[in-house]
This record gives structure tokens, sequence and C-alpha cells, in this order.
């Protein structure tokens, strides 16, 4: 079977003062070869650890996780991460730090320099190819972070908050970018965002998580994805159903932290 | 004191005589427009005005209390009152008598001639013996120096016949007294002398500071002519050289060791209390363990700088490993790297900058290694040089090599701050 299964992931964190963090319970999600999903949820409530679980950063307490019928063990290039930022290699230009993963499986350049000129159109970065990363923007350097992820080609590209750094317009282009690319490759996508607009026009299914423990709270399919890849995403925003689960998500995640709120508060 | 307050007065003068005349020169660029500047480090350059006349200010002061010919005489603190000074003195015999004799005495300094040995002390002044039974006397006194002239020996009439002085330039004068003349001061003994103190002036005798000149003759002079067998080359040359081995061989020997404990739990536990125990141990202490193990030959040397230049080179290797952003590891591993080519591409790149900045600062240590432990035991080395000189008092070799050791080691660090932005421009910019 193809596509990414998590199954009755569990991850508790012990504390060094004895006690223990339930970071995750139980969660299971099946996500189709080639879909777009994103997660939100309140800050703490185990998104990141999922996604270095999905990564293979970290390993479980208890579940698996299933990538094209073999469980998964550790990092590798089948599943590429776009971190949020400070993961480039300063060391190496924009050229360099594209071709790091085909390098690293020892192909020659002949073999990925077509490929890797190609992506850096893609990302609108031709003309900075020789540059050194601390010569680029911050959105020029998100840019070639995900085409690095891209150059290796995996099957699964897992992004926490990718976007998170950027301002407001540089973020939209990015998002149109990511959707872009999402249906020209055709890779299954997982993304972590804060931002519930970004969750709603970038997820074709989007799931909100609840803290303590972590776990899956709502999932809902949505059109916006679809939309938005041919589509101005403000006009996607004009939708009036877009509009609608919105409020009805930021709600939710109102309720939890102020939940949260109460619960530290009543603690102290 | 006084240099202190000429010092503190020129710093004070030149801030504002820069400012009155060349004040009106706008900065330009980005730190012109900024109007916050006080407290932000970034806006604070150097005024490259203030540190040309601090440097010119040291060799004035230098020059003005050594006397040095390089600046016209009348810029010169007050020296000795070098040349022929006279005075009276009166002697009264048994009888109450008195007569008055003059002394006329010449201050010189000492000079040298070419290969630096002393020349012979110049012949007293020809004085006429003068009437009555004191005479009139002839003497020569070295400057800095004082005397303990025997006046009356010459005299028709000497200390055995009773006689004693009882005036100089007709001022009363008895055992113990002091009198202050233009030249400087006499006092008398209790056994009755007279000793003539001439004025030190405010210059410094060149025992205790050459002037600028003659270190610089005397540079001329060694780079030819070598010292103590070896050429000035080979001395610094020497230098260089056991900073160079001892601090490759600690970089070579510390920097896997720094990544092995960066990296592996074993390595670290095991190194960690030595290399903790080691840093604070300043180089200089184990001179005298290593001369006492390996002699004061080139080994031991090379053996304290390896010493001085391991652990740092391993604490740097050892930040560098550990100071990587572990997202930067994550990202190589899911981009399908083996743990050696995360090594290879990730880590060693990653710690490079640390480990320039150790680097130097290991650099500076040995540099100031050598020349401490070349001070001690050492045939040939810019400590030597200095150590065997001002065993000889040749205090402007001294200064010399001071000056010789300081240029170096700043040379060395402008290098690895060269080398360090050539070879790892990303420092400090992530
Ligand atoms: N290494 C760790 N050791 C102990 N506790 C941890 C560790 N990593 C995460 N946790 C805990 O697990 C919970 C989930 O953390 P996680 O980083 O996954 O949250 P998140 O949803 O990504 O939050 P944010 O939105 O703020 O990034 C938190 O309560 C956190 O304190
Ligand atoms: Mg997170």
């Amino acid at each position: 079977m193809t596509g990414l299964a998590i199954r009755n992931v569990s991850m508790r964190f012990d504390l060094p003062g004895g006690g223990a963090v339930q970071a995750l319970e139980n969660v299971s999600l099946d996500i189709k070869q080639g879909e777009i999903l994103s997660v939100l949820g309140p800050s703490g409530c185990g998104k990141t650890t999922l996604l270095n679980i999905v990564a293979g950063f970290l390993a479980p307490t208890e579940g698996v996780i299933e990538l094209n019928g073999h469980e998964v063990h550790g990092p590798d290039a089948e599943r590429g991460m776009v971190f949020q930022k400070g993961a480039l290699f300063e060391w190496m230009s924009v050229r360099e730090n594209v071709s790091f993963g085909p390098r690293m499986k020892g192909q020659r350049a002949a073999q990925y320099t077509q490929n890797v000129d190609h992506l850096l159109d893609v990302v609108g970065l031709q003309d900075f190819k020789e540059k050194a990363i601390y010569e680029l923007s911050g959105g020029m350097q998100q840019r070639v972070a995900l085409a690095r992820c891209l150059a290796n080609d995996p099957d699964v590209i897992l992004m926490d908050e990718p976007l998170g750094a950027l301002d407001a317009l540089t973020r939209e282009k990015m998002q149109s970018l990511v959707l872009k690319l999402w249906k020209e490759t055709g890779k299954t996508i997982i993304l972590i965002t804060h931002s519930v607009e970004e969750a709603l026009l970038l997820g074709e299914r989007l799931i909100v998580m609840a803290p303590r423990p972590g776990r899956i709270h709502k999932e809902y399919n949505l059109p916006f994805a679809d939309e938005g890849v041919d589509a101005d995403l403000r006009e996607v925003k004009k939708n009036p159903k877009f509009a609608e689960v919105r409020e009805e998500i930021l709600g939710m995640i109102w309720d939890m932290e102020e939940e949260i709120m109460g619960r530290t508060e009543a603690a102290q | 004191m006084i240099p202190l307050l000429i010092y503190v007065g020129i710093f004070v003068v030149a801030f504002f005589a820069v400012r009155a005349v060349a004040g009106g020169i706008a900065r330009t660029g980005f730190s012109s427009l900024k109007t916050v500047t006080f407290g932000d480090e970034s806006a604070v350059t150097p005024d490259r005005r203030a540190s040309v006349i601090s440097i010119l200010t040291l060799f004035f002061l230098w020059a003005t209390f050594t006397g040095s010919a390089l600046i016209p005489s009348f810029l010169h603190m007050p020296g000795p009152p070098l040349g022929l000074h006279t005075f009276e003195h009166t002697v009264q015999n048994a009888e109450g008598e008195t007569d008055t004799a003059t002394v006329t005495f010449l201050l010189f300094e000492t000079e040298q001639d070419a290969e630096g040995n002393d020349l012979p002390d110049p012949e007293p002044p020809a004085v006429e013996p003068g009437e009555g039974f004191a005479l009139n006397d002839s003497l020569i006194i070295e400057a800095y120096g004082s005397e303990l002239a025997r006046l009356q020996d010459n005299d028709e009439l000497t200390r055995d016949d009773g006689t004693t002085i009882v005036a100089v330039n007709g001022q009363p004068i008895s055992p113990g007294d002091r009198l202050d003349f233009s030249f400087g001061t006499i006092s008398m003994s209790t056994r009755g002398s007279l000793n003539i103190l001439p004025d030190q002036g405010w210059q410094m005798e060149p025992i205790w500071l050459p002037a600028p000149e003659s270190v610089a003759v005397r540079f001329w002079d060694i780079l030819w002519n070598g010292f103590r067998n070896f050429s000035l080359a080979e001395h610094l040359g020497y230098s260089l050289f056991r900073v160079v081995v001892g601090f490759v061989l600690g970089a070579l020997v510390g920097i896997p060791l720094g990544y092995a404990m960066g990296l592996s739990n074993w390595f670290r536990g095991w190194f960690d209390p030595i290399v903790e125990f080691m840093r604070p141990v300043p180089p200089l202490a184990l001179i005298p363990l290593v001369i006492i193990w390996a002699g004061i030959g080139e080994t031991g040397k090379i053996v304290l700088l390896f010493l001085a230049a391991l652990w740092i080179m391993a604490i740097a290797a050892r930040a560098g490993v550990s100071g990587v952003n572990i997202s930067k590891v994550h990202a190589a591993y899911s981009l399908g790297a083996s743990k050696w080519q995360i090594m290879r591409h990730v880590i060693m790149p990653n710690s490079l900058p640390e480990i320039f900045t150790g680097a130097r600062v290991a650099m500076g240590v040995c540099w100031g290694t050598v020349v401490a432990a070349e001070l001690v035991a050492a045939e040939q080395g810019a400590g030597m040089m200095i150590m065997v000189a001002s065993r000889f008092q040749n205090t402007d070799i001294v200064i010399l090599g001071i000056i010789l050791i300081g240029i170096i080691g700043f040379g060395i660090d402008i290098l690895m701050r060269w080398a360090e932005r050539i070879l790892v421009p990303w420092k400090g910019r992530s």
C-alpha cells in the first residue's frame, strides 16, 4: 500500500526531575500518497513532536510509522524536512545547498545539475545560485530550503512552520509556491502552521490537535487547496465557506488556549 | 608622575585641538545618520586621527625624556646640567684665618664609540692654582652621579693642619647642612667634606631608558651583526618556528580530541577531567617541569607550546561541535547523508569559526609562552635576547626586543584574522 500511516503513536517525555509529559497520546492518521495535510493546534500540543517522529528524529514510546508499507526507523531521504530556519549550510553556496542531497548520494554534477538549476528557476533564485546563504533575505532562504528538499526527491515533505518567520506578503507568495510545487510534483506534504488561514489555504485535509495529552481533536476536508492552485489566494479567502471554517477553528483553538490558561492559573 | 601628567595633558589638548581644527569634517555613510550613538557599540569606530596622535605622543614622551636627537632640544625635558660649573669654598685654618678658592668641575656623560664601548673619561679642566693656603680645585663628575670631593688634599694647609671648610659661595656651611645652587646641591658630610650632587634633571638615564635613536642604531647593528652568535632573523625565526611547530602539533592533536569529546560520551567523560584541570593551569607554570623532563633544548620548548595550544584547541573544537544547530544535522540526515558525510560536510565546517577563534587565542598564548620560556633558558630566540641583554644592562636591546615581540605578536594576529575572513566568511552571520 502507498501513503503514510501513523498508527497509535504515543510519546511520553520523562522529565529529569521525575514526572513526565504526555506529548502525544494514541495518535492515528492515514495520509494518502500526494495528499497535503495541514496541522493546527495551540502551542505545546505536540505538533513538532509528531513531525519529528514521522521524520525519524524521535522514536515514539508506543506505536509505529509506516511509509509505503514499511516501518520507519530513523531519518531517511524518502522523508524530507523543511525547517523554520537555521537549517541551511552557511558554508555552502545556494547551489551547493540545493545539490546537497544528490551529492551525498554520490551523484555526479552531470546527473543533478539540470534538476538543481530547474528547481532554482522554479523558486525564483536563478540569479542567486552562487551567492552565499548569509547574503539572502529570510524569504529567499526559505525558498532555498524548499528547493534543497525537492532536489532530493523525497516521497514525503515535512514542514514545521516553514513560513513562520516571513512577512505577510512574502508569506503569501510562498504559499502559492508551495501549492504549485505540490500540484506539479505530487508529493505528500505535512505542514505545521500557527496561521489558521495558511492551514485552510494549503491543507487539502486539516487536523486540529488538542493539548495535554496531545491528540487529534478534529479533522476537516477542504476544497481551498485545489482552488488555490490556479486562482489568486486572496480570491480563495473571499469564499464565504472559507470565513466560516476559519471562525469555527479560531473559536476552537481559542477555547483550548483559554482552558490551558485557566488550568495554569488554577494550578498557581 | 610627571610623564603621566604630560600624557594626560596631551590627550586632552589633542582631543580639543582636533575637534576645533578638523571637527567640521562630517562622517559619511550609515553611521552618520544615527542619532543615537552613545551606547551603540556598532556606532563606535576608532578615530584614526587619535591613533596617530597617540603613537606620536608615546614617541614624543620617549624622546623628550631621553633627550633624543630626533626632536629639537627645546622640547627636551631638562637633563643634567652638563658642562663646566664653578663654586667657591672658604677654608678656615687653625688660627681662624680664612681663604677662598674656586672649585671647577666638569659634569660629563660617558660617550661610546661605534662599537658601543665606553670612551675614556675626559680630563679635569685645567685651572690656575691661585693664591693663599687654599688652592683652586678641578674635578670631573659623571652625570647622574655625585662626588665626595676632597678639596683640601691639594691645599697648602690640609685637614691635618686643622683647616675646615666653613662656607660655599659665601653661605656658611657646617657638617650635615645642605645648600642648593644652580647646578645642584652641595652637602657637608659629618667629617666635614663637601659632597657635590649635580641636578639629575627630568630625563631618564640611558641605562633605564635609552633614546629612540640608540634603539634604532642598535637594531641596525644587530640586524647586520647579529647578537650572541645568531643573526636577528635567526633569533626571531627560532621563536616563530617554535610557536608554529608547537601550535600545529597542538592543533593536530587538540582538534580531533575536541571532536571526539563533542561526539562521544566515553571520550567526553574520559578527557573532561583532564581538560578542565589543565585549562586553568597557565603554561608558564609548566616551564620548570618541562625543563626537568625535556631539558632546555628545542624539544622542551615545543612540548611546552604543544601543551599550551592543545587544551585551547581541544576546547574550541569541542565547542564547535556542541554548537552545531541540531536542525542542520537533522536536515542533513533527512537529505540522506551518512554519519561520515555529516561529520565531513556539516560538523567540521560548522565548527570552523570556533576553531579559528581558538587558534587565534592559542597563537597569542603560544607567542607569550615562547618568550617566557626563552627568558628562562635558551640559546637563541627573542626572549633570550632580552634576557641576556638585561643581564648586561643593555637596555636598548631589551626595549628593541620588546618592540619586536610586540610587532610580531600583532602581525600573527593580523594574519590569523585575515585567514579567518578568507576561510570562514560566514562567521557570525547566521
Ligand atoms: N525534548 C523534550 N523533553 C521534554 N519535553 C518535551 C520535549 N520536547 C517537547 N516536549 C514537551 O512536549 C509537548 C509538545 O511539544 P511540541 O514541541 O511538540 O509542541 P508544539 O505543538 O510543536 O508547540 P509549538 O506550537 O509551540 O511549536 C510540550 O509540552 C513540550 O514541553
Ligand atoms: Mg513546534
